[in-house]
């Protein structure tokens, strides 16, 4: 039972980080009908950031370890979410009326590009975060011990999810957003100015991207540049489980997969750990192809 | 317009070229060329699944993967020559293909992508564990044989040389009658318009799976040829990676012409071998190629052109 709870609460807390990178994928997905392969270097951006922030400016000496690392985050959200809005201007933008596979093999080029530009500036060294800036505290619930780290971690996610949803549903620019993902010419025809639309989903998705990296970061305490290639690929499976382009269904993806994939690492086999997130997005395709909450995908045969 | 006997001249002039090379090309750059060779194998055959038939396959090098372990298999273990298992590997990985594709055919384009990704992803994790004992986990199978043909037997990069590009030889003439066959006007129609092809009596799905099956066992193919040359194969070189380069050649250099994709081969594996010297900086400057070259050729380097045909009525200009 306690393994159980820990494999759990563990995660919760991963799929918390798969469903943030997912929403990425998700919105993007939504408004241009373009994998993002840049993606999971944009997140692998963050943790590298996030490195650099932490440690030149020791906020958290200053600021004390929680608000010093909120203000971190906001920053790291900032930086990526401009290096995300750069990348759409400069590689999708002038692809946006060509061929879907045009775009996607520029999206491959901007994932190598990215992922290089960090390696050569780092070095392909693996990078150790300076993990003492969270105590490494255990919470008791319902008498079982958790990490505060993966408490952290889950509810930041949460909150920021919530804050996402708060946005998409309730503002004048949520409503934008949503209204171009259904039909870009109408939306254009409504006033909507779609190319900003596009330029803030990209400041959203690859900032929201870049915590993601941070918490990374903070909870498995190592990063390294190829990174991005995993969690981008599983968070793309996270968004699709959910159904892709709806964004409460990344969130539900993410923590779904992140708990499936715990369960099954513990239970089945560590060594299949990798495979098990591609099984279920494979069955899932093959069951019920629009996702938990999604629309329609397949065309019939 | 480049009439058709340039192009012949042109291709001739390049073929004799390419079959003079290793009297004037060290081995190690013979060695550079049998890799262009082996991709070309691959970037043809997935030419026939993405650019033919225009199913989005980013796990090609799964196929791969099954020819090379199934070739290197009956090879270490019954002793059978190499180039015996060349036919059973297609087979083999003709069956993976239809294995994989079956369920999934119908699916819209980025989720078939998103799942022949997993499932290369899959078959990996699989060559790692070593499924049944079959695949030697980690460290892979070693200890294949040289091929043999007609009790000659290849082991120098030259030698192995003719046989990777007579192979390629043999896929582009197979190849180019394919697309002029029924079966490759049947995929150009059904990837331009699929309701309309379907309208004509054009079994859509069955000739997507024949696509798919056809492209994967060339794969496979190419696998065999790659397992010998190397005579030591592992997981690692079957990655992600490998197929995600697979698919980049064929879209950059033009998605369903076999000229357009054999020039990709040349400049994507070929071309990063010339600047060796900049080690670390050559992928950055990959990437950054990648993107300009999409956005300055959106349909690749050589885009596949609608077919003409002579038309009936000679007064017509």
């Amino acid at each position: 039972m306690e393994e159980f709870f820990q494999q759990l609460t563990n995660g919760l807390a991963v799929g918390g980080i798969y469903a943030l990178i997912a929403l990425g994928y998700t919105m993007v997905y939504g408004v241009l009908k373009l994998i993002n392969f840049a993606h999971g270097d944009l997140f692998t951006l963050g943790a590298y950031l996030g490195l650099t922030l932490l440690t030149s400016l020791g906020l958290s000496g200053h600021l004390g370890a929680v608000l010093g690392l909120v203000v971190l985050a906001l920053m790291v959200t900032g930086f990526v979410g401009i290096a995300g809005a750069l990348l759409e201007r400069a590689a999708y933008r002038p692809l946006r009326d060509s061929h879907r596979l045009s775009a996607v093999v520029s999206a491959l080029g901007a994932s190598i590009f990215l992922q290089n530009t960090i390696m050569l500036i780092y070095g392909a060294k693996n990078y150790v975060y300076p993990l003492e800036i969270l105590p490494r505290t255990a919470i008791h619930i319902f008498g079982l011990p958790v990490p505060l780290v993966r408490i952290l971690i889950l509810s930041a996610s949460l909150l920021l999810m919530a804050g996402l949803y708060l946005f998409i549903q309730k503002t004048r620019l949520g409503t934008a957003i949503r209204a171009s993902a259904i039909d870009q010419g109408a939306a254009k025809l409504m006033g909507i100015n779609v190319n900003q639309v596009i330029m803030i989903v990209f400041l959203i998705g690859p900032g929201l991207g870049g915590v993601a990296g941070l918490m990374v970061g903070l909870y498995y305490g190592q990063v390294n540049f190829t990174m991005g290639w995993v969690y981008g690929l599983k968070a793309f499976t996270a968004a699709i489980l959910g159904g892709i382009g709806n964004i409460p269904g990344a969130m539900v993806g993410g923590l779904l997969l992140g708990v499936i994939e715990a369960l099954g690492a513990a239970y089945i086999s560590i060594a299949w750990k990798d495979a098990i997130a591609f099984c279920v997005l494979i069955v899932i395709l093959i069951v019920r192809p629009t996702g938990i909450l999604g629309e329609r995908v397949a065309d019939k045969i | 317009m480049i009439n058709e006997k340039n192009k012949l001249c042109a291709f001739a002039a390049f073929s004799l070229i390419l079959a003079t090379a290793p009297l004037y090309l060290n081995s190690y750059w013979v060695d550079v060329l049998n890799s262009v060779g082996l991709y070309a194998i691959l970037a043809l055959s997935l030419n026939i699944i993405l650019g033919d038939a225009g199913l989005y396959n980013m796990g090609h090098a799964a196929f791969f993967a099954v020819g090379a372990y199934t070739a290197a298999y009956l090879n270490t273990q019954f002793g059978l020559p190499i180039l015996w298992a060349l036919p059973v590997s297609g087979i083999v990985a003709g069956l993976a293909g239809l294995l994989v594709a079956r369920p999934v055919v119908h699916l819209r384009g980025d989720y078939l992508l998103i799942v022949t990704v997993g499932v290369g992803e899959i078959l990996r994790i699989a060559l790692i564990n070593d499924v049944f004992g079959l695949t030697g986990g980690p460290n892979g199978i070693f200890g294949i044989d040289r091929p043999v043909l007609f009790g000659f037997k290849i082991r120098k990069p030259q030698e192995f040389f003719y046989l990777i590009w007579g192979f390629v030889a043999v896929t582009i003439f197979l190849f180019y009658r394919l697309k002029n066959s029924r079966f490759g006007r049947a995929l150009d129609y059904l990837r331009e318009d699929m309701t309309a092809a379907e309208g004509s009596g054009i079994d859509t799905g069955r000739y997507q799976l024949y696509a798919f099956m056809v492209g994967a066992a060339w794969a496979g193919m190419a696998g065999t040829l790659y397992a010998s040359k190397m005579s030591i194969i592992s997981p690692e070189s079957f990655s992600f990676w490998e197929s995600v380069v697979i698919f980049i050649i064929v879209i950059l250099g033009g998605s369903g012409n076999i000229a357009g994709v054999l020039l990709g081969t040349f400049l994507i594996i070929g071309l990063p071998e010339l600047f060796r010297g900049f080690a670390n900086a050559r992928m950055w400057f990959f990437g950054l190629a990648m993107m300009i070259m999409m956005i300055f050729r959106t349909e690749g380097i050589l885009p596949h052109r609608p077919r003409v045909f002579k038309s009936l009525d000679r007064q017509r200009p």
